[in-house]
């Protein structure tokens, strides 16, 4: 007797009783599906979050004032940090300021040997912009310096960047979001390039359109202009504090080592001490190894809720196989008669469960792609391949387990007791 | 001679213990030899289904000894016990018990399977099997669509399958009409001609009528072993 006659027996077994068959696979079916979905879904949640990071730029590092400091917070700074206060006037360690100078100060060979590209913010508010009797209110307005097109990975889709000259020679020169300028203009917006445009009542050429980022959930990362800090300083916004500083590491393995940097470097000029910074740093990559953490933490808290129907799946398998084995005690009670090894009956009913459980599995697993794959809204779900081999590999696994326990119950049966049961 | 097929030396099966003790089987000793026919008859619960249980190897016996084709069965665990009733005995049972939602041809090749048999040996020799019962045209029926005669020759075509020393028959007929009982008496009558040992447990003369020798049990005892010259048919 071979696997394959047992296999025979096994298919018989399960297609004799169609519908308990349907109904117990259905049990590992749902647990199977419900494993690969939900770990679908954590992966999703852990996608969507980590590509919202990452799209905040590229090894960059963005350096924002602590315009939340409070009063009662100063003043235990002036009280601990002695030696700052003595030093400074009340007011600069009052306010927190990023300045131009503070981003100059980063650029540093020595000092901040890791940090690759500054570039200085402001982000004038309310910023609307009107050409021809169209308007739109621009959600982000940006005046830089060129390095900031790096660090941020814009590129543009038709006319040109800013360059160094447009920067110094403080030009009125404008790079505008395909949002903006579809608004404006209509169609792709691409003819906006060479007119101008008034942001604010302030004229400002269009000297290029930048390609689309498309949009990170709710935010429109297309309802964008940029454009030079100098000609931005002198129009819409005043000559006093950066809105944030933008810099990048020369390489991803150096984000932490630059953050570190560009803190002690501004420690310094601002007289305070790290523990009570006046600034913040903000590192993508770091608050993306915490999201990863966490992420994979709930993703294994999904799967181990999934897994739990799962069991419970191998659980019908069990109850449905003694069922078998009690209807069919006269069966196995012919089959010991005529000459079947224990280990013949113990494979014909072990291979039944197993055929159960794989059958419910791989249905399962069907299904589960299927709809880890699906969108719901905005999220989007991913399958993890291991997920389907561990869903798959479990269900064969709770096949043998389950099965265990009645095939052995139907191989030590003795012949003359199965021969008489009715 | 060559030795004989069924050798019982004082066997005895007991059940219970104290004074509730019964015993089913008490002391039998009994030689078949090969190519006989053998009937045995009793009334129920003298002990003539235990007998044959323990002849059968579907049950061990409490003590003496049980030499089947010259193997002393007592001493073999339960694999080689299963190897033995594949094949050395070829059971016919009263209610048939053929694998239901089954074929016949499946059915008949089922101990040549758990024998080892390759599918394409296992094949033919069922095919012969059943040709041999006069069934070659009914092998992929199932046991539902046939009547109780025709089952109960599948059952003896899977008996002879596997070729055994020993056909181990209890109440064959017990629930077939008179027209298949013959026909199925008939069947035995051949298989014995052709050099076939047969054993057939029953209660009923006319089945007995066609065996060699007739013993009879009573109270798990051989009372009476007489041998019939005009064994053959009637």
């Amino acid at each position: 007797m071979n696997v394959r006659e047992s296999a025979v027996f096994a298919v018989r077994g399960v297609v004799a009783n169609k519908l308990r068959s349907a109904l117990t696979m259905s049990g590992i079916l749902i647990g199977v599906a419900a494993v690969i979905i939900l770990i679908s879904a954590g992966t999703g949640a852990n996608r969507s979050i980590t590509d919202q990071i990452t799209a905040l730029g590229a090894n960059t590092l963005t350096i924002t004032p602590n315009s939340t400091l409070a009063g009662g917070r100063n003043n235990q700074s002036r009280n601990g940090g002695a030696a700052a206060t003595a030093v400074n006037s009340g007011t600069e360690t009052r306010t927190s300021q990023l300045t131009i100078e503070d981003a100059e100060a980063l650029v540093d060979p020595v000092l901040a040997p890791d940090v690759g590209l500054v570039a200085p913010v402001v982000s004038p508010q309310s910023i609307t912009a009107t050409m021809n009797g169209a308007t739109h209110t621009v959600t982000t307005f940006t005046g830089t310096s060129p390095s900031y097109l790096t660090i941020n990975s814009n590129t543009v889709q038709a006319g040109v960047p800013f360059t160094d000259s447009d920067y110094l020679g403080r030009r009125r020169a404008a790079l505008l979001g395909p949002t903006v300028a579809k608004a404006l203009v209509g169609g792709d917006g691409l003819s906006i390039v060479g007119q101008t445009v008034q942001f604010n009542g302030v004229a400002f050429e269009v000297i290029g359109v930048l390609a689309g980022k498309g949009s990170q959930g709710p935010q429109d990362r297309d309802d964008v202009v940029i454009a030079p800090l100098t000609a931005v300083r002198d129009t819409l916004a005043s000559y006093g504090n950066l809105s944030s500083i933008a810099a990048q590491a020369t390489a991803s393995d150096r984000v932490n080592t630059a953050q570190d940097q560009i803190s002690a470097i501004l420690v310094a000029r601002h007289h305070v001490t790290a523990a009570d910074a006046d600034f913040t740093i903000f590192n993508p990559s770091s608050i993306l190894e915490t999201v990863n953490t966490v992420t994979g933490t709930f993703t294994l808290l999904l799967g181990a809720v999934a897994g739990i129907s799962l069991f419970v799946g191998g659980i019908g398998v069990m109850n449905i196989m003694l069922v078998t084995v009690t209807e069919r005690t006269r069966e196995i009670g012919i089959r010991k008669a005529i000459g079947a090894q224990r280990t013949d009956i113990v494979g014909q009913f072990l291979l039944e469960a197993v055929l159960l459980s794989v059958l419910g599995g791989s249905i399962g697993v069907v299904i589960g792609v299927l709809v880890g794959s699906a969108k719901i809204g905005t999220f989007q779900l991913v399958v993890a391949p291991y997920s389907i081999v561990l869903a798959f590999v479990v269900s064969v696994a709770i096949g043998l387990f389950f099965g265990w326990y009645p095939a052995n119950r139907a191989a030590s049966l003795r012949p003359i007791d199965a021969l008489r049961y009715e | 001679m060559t030795r004989p097929v069924i050798e019982l030396r004082a066997v005895s099966k007991v059940y219970g213990s104290g004074d509730t003790v019964v015993r089913a089987v008490d002391r039998v000793d009994l030689v078949v030899e090969r190519g006989d026919y053998v009937a045995v008859m009793g009334a129920s619960g003298s002990g003539k289904s235990t007998l044959m249980n323990i002849i059968g190897c579907l049950d061990a016996p409490t003590s003496g000894r049980y030499l089947l084709d010259g193997v002393d069965v007592r001493r073999l665990d339960d694999r080689r016990q299963a190897t033995i009733r594949n094949r050395k005995i070829g059971f016919i049972f009263q209610s048939f018990n053929l694998i239901p939602r089954t074929t016949a041809l499946s059915n008949v090749e089922l101990p040549l399977a758990y024998a080892g048999v390759r599918s394409g040996e296992r094949r033919q020799r069922a095919r012969a099997a059943l040709a041999r019962v006069g069934l070659a045209e009914r092998e992929h029926h199932k046991p539902s669509q046939l009547s109780g005669g025709q089952q109960q020759r599948v059952a003896i075509a899977r008996a002879i399958a596997t070729n055994p020393v020993l056909l181990l028959a209890d109440e064959p007929t017990g629930a077939l009409d008179s027209h298949s009982t013959d026909e199925v008496l008939a069947l035995f009558d051949a298989l014995n001609a052709s050099g076939r040992t047969v054993v057939v447990i029953t209660h009923e003369e006319d089945v007995a009528a066609h065996a060699h020798r007739v013993l009879r049990m009573l109270d798990g005892q051989v009372v009476a072993d007489e041998r019939t010259g005009a064994g053959t048919g009637r």
